[in-house]
């Protein structure tokens, strides 16, 4: 396979990219699955088989649970790092497929603003929870 | 799996190892997209139920009664099994990417992801529908 390369002697090339922004994300899905890994796994382990299922789950649940800050802090790490992650995934997605410019701008607003929905309102929850709270 | 206009498999592929179209390794890929984004689209649910606990124990514990159900263990099942297929292969894309033998043994490594998925996908099947199965068998 020959290499041909536009203009090889001219001063300057253009720069090939403009940042770094995509090997930034890409050395993140990799950093942040490796936390997510243990993270999420550990949750499904322990919520769907160690602590009985769905049918166990009541408020009472979640009230003893986050009384402990270990679990809030487990649960806060992997609100923000699953998020980023999967919003990054979901973000290539819709840049592979998107066929016009204003679809593709569309439907990256409509995924940022859920991501920032679901970050804000998620983090809000945890440091908010009150297990007192009335009925 | 063979389609039409598909390179030819025989000699191309296992000598080599350069086919991609077609082959396991670019199923691997579809099925790692489909498992994640179908897990992100859970979370955003996922958050927003939880999010009750902050207007009302009962209109937390209302919604998570419609949970309570063997079509949605099911769905649990399901879950699980794509957040597990996502994880373990994108351990596979890390060893790829990061090992220097990593692309050499991309193809076993996708069959070991695909062998510890069965083999944590049994006992956790079975423990995630123990009890949906012994209320369906009607043992209240």
């Amino acid at each position: 396979m020959s290499l041909a390369l536009d203009k090889p002697r001219s001063p300057r090339r253009p720069a090939a990219r403009r940042s770094n922004g995509e090997l930034y994300s890409w050395l993140f899905m990799r950093l942040s699955g490796l936390l997510l890994v243990v993270l999420v796994l550990g949750h499904l382990f322990i919520m769907n088989i160690l602590d009985g299922g769905v049918h166990k789950i009541n408020f009472g649940f979640v009230a003893g649970r986050w009384a402990s800050p270990f679990w809030q802090f487990w649960d806060l790490a992997m609100l923000w790092l699953a998020q980023i992650h999967g919003g990054n995934g979901v973000r290539t997605v819709i840049n592979d497929y998107a066929r016009k410019d204003s679809t593709r701008f569309w439907l990256k607003m409509l995924l940022y603003v859920s991501m920032v929905l679901i970050i804000s309102l998620g983090t809000f929850v945890i440091f908010t929870f009150d297990p007192n709270i009335s009925n | 799996m063979t389609s039409a206009g598909a390179p030819e498999r025989s000699g191309t592929t296992r000598g080599g190892g350069t086919l991609y179209r077609g082959d396991l390794g670019m199923w691997s890929w579809v099925a790692h997209r489909i498992t994640g984004v179908l897990t992100f689209f859970f979370l955003f649910t996922h958050v927003l139920d939880t999010a009750l606990v902050r207007v009302s124990p009962n209109a937390y514990d209302a919604v998570i009664e419609t949970y309570k159900n063997p079509v949605v263990n099911l769905f649990e099942v399901g879950l699980v099994g794509a957040v597990l297929y996502h994880a373990l292969n994108g351990i596979r894309v890390m060893l790829v990417d990061f090992w220097e033998k990593g692309a050499k043994y991309q193809r076993v490594m996708l069959w070991t992801v695909l062998a510890v998925w069965v083999l944590v996908m049994i006992p956790g099947f079975y423990f995630m529908m123990e009890r949906t199965i012994s209320d369906l068998l009607g043992g209240h």
